[in-house]
């Protein structure tokens, strides 16, 4: 081709980039009365009756290993599973929480994020951020199960249910959803209310996120009055000696931040945490969309543009005959 | 005489059939996890008539307490049993006779059986003050015990006060309480902590000394592995509850009456390395051992835990490496591979689309040929 | 008289029987998908949410039944009305492409059954790109429809209706512009909310609708470029070759575009130190690009813009391209997180190809029986 046609083509090309850079929203704060957990992997002992608790509360089966299904064999978040304690292992796997030949327990389930991928992209408003709590619910009413709201959580929370005819999607709600409605009855999560540890720790997230830190600030080795329960009102508390924890909390910030806060003692990327950054990629698409859908504006004016001039080019060609 | 004559004797002398005896030297083996075999070789031990060994059995600071559990034994009559097996040449509290009759056939035995006797300790040894806390006609305990450990055979340290001091030594200690094995510089100790311990334990690692000549396997506290290699959460048989989170939170509560985990309660058995859970004590069966009849383990064998834990304060779960079965951080459900068939169907599905545009570009290519060609000619 | 005319022919060659077949039999699974649940039938899971029913048959396949909208600008917008003949094939190939991919969203859907949810205003969610798409999408098919009309008003013989209609064309065709517009640029905006799951040589964040509407407008020009020698080819009608090379300049034009975006973001985000890396992310990229850039080389002279065989080859390889950045975006070179891994199934992979046969099978016998190729008597 032509040196001046590659040249317009790559100033039109420059032109078009200026365009695209649109302006993205800042990410959502956090709610008002914002409740959480906190969840401190080096108090959990892999005991799993927050997972067998969770099952109970939300109805949800055991997972069957081949025939074996009098048991749950939960490996991982399914449409059957809304929160798994899983195994970090390295070497030989002997001591608790050591990064090197250890081993230490990871809780998965809805982060709750403060700016949660999940309620930006569906399409019907399946997924809900509560305005005061922030806890993010699911509405299978609404739903047409897209599963955009699986590929836009950051932690692959959502599981649709895909073993069955008339699947839906399955995820943590805090206890919350209609017909269990444990927080909005005073109460606590299932999980949190079962650790046996303090592991699970319920709350709201201002609180947690000074326990969080206050934990941080241990010196390895310090006897600390751990609370069990929920953080503002521990029905018991047990001492024990701090561990040399990661100088992280997780969710503090990490794309917006999470309700659901994590502390532990192994680096939260070998925990199976995502590598995010602080801005929620939601945010971003949601920039872009509304700098070009905004009202209808931009798509209106086009059309104007565009009617007029194809009516001009048809009206040329014995009247737009096609 | 032949192993049958044994037998018939051993009959006649306990008051027991043979089957009996038999069964219960196969249940001693099977509690030490060792086989029918290993179960024969001690009943033929305990049958064959030889010089019963002697025992000689100190006491310090306790309360009889192992020794009444000892007693306790019914199946049969461990009382019978024991002083049929062994020749018991000084126990404060079974010997018929008591003063300074009793001290001397207690040295003239330790010195008739240099090397070959059993010495079995109950009861810690204070230590403060040259060990004045504790005196035996006349003198301490301390001095008792390491005279006794000189030329024993085999040293067994009999509950929980033995074994590490027990409630005594549990701060403020204002007699300096020692376990036996803290007196006794360079010598093996078989410590058997309880409060009380099992009389089972004791009788299996004696009977496991009389067949073999040696003691059991230990632990790095000196403990025989069979009996507290593991933790008492590990056996237990609320652990189901624990598992699922059941608990009881309050004494007489719904979960309490349904016999749900004790944690919550303050049990220790998460961090407590004992038996009882299996083995229970008073020979009912049935859950008789603390947990099992609704209160609490409160961890009575293991130093740093009984008595010097506050009873209902929660334990910490000493946990070991997960099983290979315990979900991974990257497991995943229902992720399943590419078949080979899937990628033939893929790539013949592409194939296809790439064969039909190159068929139709060469065909294009030669119909223009032909056109360019037929110009041409014109 | 009409510029069309219907093919004729006998309809039951076997061309259309092995279409049919293979239709067939994609139904049959698609029915097994109704009856037993997704899970029965494709290899989707809670990393790889989208499979290829996503990715093929609504992400690649509308971009490949853009053919209408790139011409509807050719001839409508740009006024180059040499093309006009090209239209009706092509709006045909639209309609029947985004039909089916439709259809694919449709069946691909968890809780097909509420599908009319995202028609009720009160459920919108206006934050969401993928509101825009659905609708979008579903008023773009009605307005193609309208747009092919006219072959089916005139097959019976409804002059005057067809007459009423052309008076409003103007409007669906604007319309028709502007759609295709805004759901091609979003298809490529719904990875942006993906964040880290999509690899950084495909995440371009806010430039992701420009790369994906120009590709989308050059593989409309290519498959316009692909059905036209495919029909050249398939049914031994005179050579278009003469009225496809114009559109070529387009094609590489728009090339050239989407790489100095495309490099560009890579350069200014210091991105570029990943094509180089050796592993199959960069593999991949080369690949794709090569595909870019082959009909930029195949078209390089006037002398091959006018060989039929070359523009063939160049429209192949471009719709290979544009389908290949689609594929990698959201599948190949994607990563939920470890452990996760995806690849369709066989009956998966047979849905998908059931429903190209049905395509192509409908495309032939519609247009042996509606007047949808212009008549080549004319001169």
């Amino acid at each position: 081709m032509k040196r001046r046609d590659f040249l317009k083509a790559a100033a039109g090309a420059s032109a078009l980039c200026g365009m695209g850079v649109a302006e993205a929203r800042p990410n959502l704060e956090p709610a008002p009365q914002a409740v959480g957990m906190l969840f401190d992997s080096t108090l959990c002992v892999g005991c799993k009756a927050c997972v067998a608790a969770c099952k109970e509360t939300n109805g949800m089966p055991p997972v069957a290993d081949g025939d074996i299904d009098y048991y749950d064999s939960a490996r991982d978040l399914s449409g059957d599973t809304l929160n798994v304690i899983k195994v970090y292992r390295d070497g030989s796997g002997a001591t608790k929480d050591a990064v090197t030949n250890g081993f230490a327990f990871e809780k998965r389930s809805c982060m709750h994020c403060v700016d949660p991928g999940c309620v930006s992209v569906c399409p019907v408003t399946a997924m809900r951020r509560d305005p005061v709590t922030g806890i993010v619910t699911h509405h299978p009413d609404a739903c047409i199960g897209c599963r955009n709201c699986m590929v836009g959580c950051p932690y692959n929370v959502p599981q649709y249910q895909y073993d069955k005819t008339f699947g839906q999607i399955a995820k943590c709600q805090m206890c919350n959803q209609a017909g269990v409605e444990r927080i909005s009855k005073g109460g606590m999560t299932a999980c949190a209310e079962a650790c046996p540890t303090g592991a699970t720790l319920f709350g709201s997230r201002e609180a947690l996120l000074a326990e969080a830190k206050r934990r941080l600030a241990l010196k390895p080795g310090e006897i600390y009055a751990y609370p069990l329960g929920d953080v503002r009102n521990p029905y018991r508390r047990h001492e024990k000696a701090a561990p040399a924890y990661m100088p992280h909390v997780w969710g503090e910030r990490e794309a917006g931040g999470t309700n659901v806060l994590h502390i532990a003692a192994i680096p939260f990327d070998k925990l199976g945490m995502p590598p995010l950054g602080e801005r929620s990629a939601a945010s971003v698409a949601e920039g872009v969309q509304h700098a070009l859908y905004s009202y209808f504006a931009l798509p209106a004016i086009a059309l104007a543009g565009l009617t007029y001039v194809v009516r001009r080019n048809t009206d040329k060609n014995d009247g737009g005959e096609s | 005489m032949t192993s049958h004559d044994h037998f018939e004797l051993l009959e006649q002398r306990l008051g027991i059939s043979r089957r009996d005896f038999l069964k219960f030297c196969t249940g001693v083996a099977a509690t030490m996890g060792l086989s029918t075999s290993e179960a024969m070789a001690m009943a033929e031990a305990v049958a064959t008539p030889r010089k019963r060994p002697v025992v000689i059995w100190l006491h310090g600071q306790e309360c009889t307490g192992p020794t009444e559990s000892l007693l306790r034994g019914q199946h049969p009559s461990l009382e019978r049993l024991i002083l049929e097996m062994i020749s018991l040449d000084y126990h404060q509290t079974l010997d018929a006779g008591a003063g300074h009759d009793v001290e001397a056939a207690k040295d003239a035995s330790i010195a008739a059986n240099k090397g070959q006797y059993l010495l079995v300790v109950e009861g810690s040894v204070p230590t403060k003050d040259g060990g004045i806390y504790c005196k035996i006609a006349g003198k301490t305990m301390l001095e008792h015990t390491r005279e006794a450990a000189e030329h024993a055979a085999a040293i067994i340290a009999f509950g929980s006060c033995a074994s590490w001091g027990g409630v005594q030594s549990v701060g403020p200690n204002p007699t300096e309480a020692k376990g036996v094995g803290a007196i006794l510089a360079g010598k093996t100790v078989v410590n058997l902590p309880g409060c009380p311990p099992n009389p089972y334990n004791f009788l299996a690692t004696v009977m496991h000394f009389l067949t073999f000549g040696t003691l059991p396997e230990l632990d790095g506290e000196g403990r025989p592995k069979f009996a507290y290699g593991r933790l008492v959460h590990e056996n237990c048989e609320r652990r189901p509850h624990f598992d699922a989170g059941r608990f009881a939170k309050e004494f007489g509560d719904e979960g309490h009456r349904k016999g749900w985990c004790l944690y919550k309660l303050g049990c220790k058995g998460p961090e407590t390395y004992a038996n009882c859970p299996a083995v229970e004590f008073n020979d009912i069966g049935g859950g008789t051992w603390p947990v099992g009849v609704g209160h609490p383990c409160f961890g009575c064998a293991q130093e740093g835990v009984g008595f010097a834990k506050p009873l209902f304060s929660l334990a910490e779960v000493k946990t070991h490496t997960p099983p290979n079965a315990f979900p991974f951080i990257d497991d995943r459900e229902g992720v399943s591979g590419m078949t080979a068939g899937a990628a033939a169907v893929a790539g013949a599905a592409i194939g296809a689309v790439v064969g039909a545009s190159a068929v139709a570009a060469s065909k294009l290519g030669k119909s223009e040929d032909e056109a360019k060609n037929s110009d041409s000619r014109d | 008289m009409s510029a069309y005319r219907p093919l004729g022919g006998r309809i039951l060659t076997p061309t259309v029987i092995g279409l049919a077949a293979l239709a067939a039999l994609g139904f049959f699974f698609l029915a097994i998908r109704f009856i037993s649940g997704m899970g029965a039938v494709t290899n989707l899971n809670g990393g790889y949410a989208w499979g290829i029913w996503v990715v093929y048959d609504v992400v690649v396949g509308t971009a490949f039944a853009c053919g209408g909208y790139a011409l509807a600008i050719a001839v409508y917008v740009l006024n180059k009305g040499q093309y006009h003949p090209l239209v009706r094939p092509a709006l045909l190939a639209s309609l029947l492409g985004y039909a089916l991919g439709g259809f694919g969203a449709f069946f691909d859907m968890g809780r097909w059954w509420q599908f009319y949810n995202i028609l009720l205003p009160w459920h919108w969610n206006f934050n969401s790109v993928m509101l825009e798409v659905g609708l979008c999408v579903m008023a773009y098919i009605v307005v193609l429809a309208i747009e092919f009309s006219p072959a089916f008003l005139e097959r019976l013989g409804l002059r005057d209706i067809q007459r009423k209609l052309n008076k409003l064309l103007f409007l669906f065709i604007a319309i028709g512009v502007l759609l295709p517009t805004m759901h091609q640029s979003s298809l490529g905006s719904l990875l942006i909310a993906m964040g880290h799951k999509v690899h950084p040589l495909w995440q371009a964040m806010e430039l992701m609708p420009l790369l994906a509407i120009v590709t989308a407008v050059t593989m409309g020009f290519s498959i316009v470029l692909f059905e036209g020698s495919m029909v050249t080819a398939g049914f031994k009608r005179p050579s278009e070759t003469h009225l496809l090379s114009g559109l070529s300049r387009a094609i590489t034009g728009l090339i050239v575009v989407y790489l100095v975006i495309r490099f560009g973001e890579l350069l200014v985000r210091g991105k570029l130190g990943l094509v180089f890396a050796f592993d199959f992310a960069a593999l991949m990229f080369w690949i794709e690009t090569a595909l870019f850039l082959v009909p930029l080389v195949v078209l390089s002279s006037p002398a091959k813009r006018d060989s039929g065989r070359a523009l063939l080859i160049a429209a192949v390889s471009m719709l290979f391209a544009g389908a290949l950045w689609r594929f990698n975006a959201y599948l190949i070179t994607f990563n939920p997180g470890p452990g996760y891994s995806y690849f369709p199934s066989v009956p998966e992979i047979m849905v998908t190809v059931g429903i190209v046969a049905f395509e192509v099978l409908v495309y032939i016998v519609l247009v042996r029986l509606l007047p949808v190729l212009h008549d080549t008597r004319h001169a």
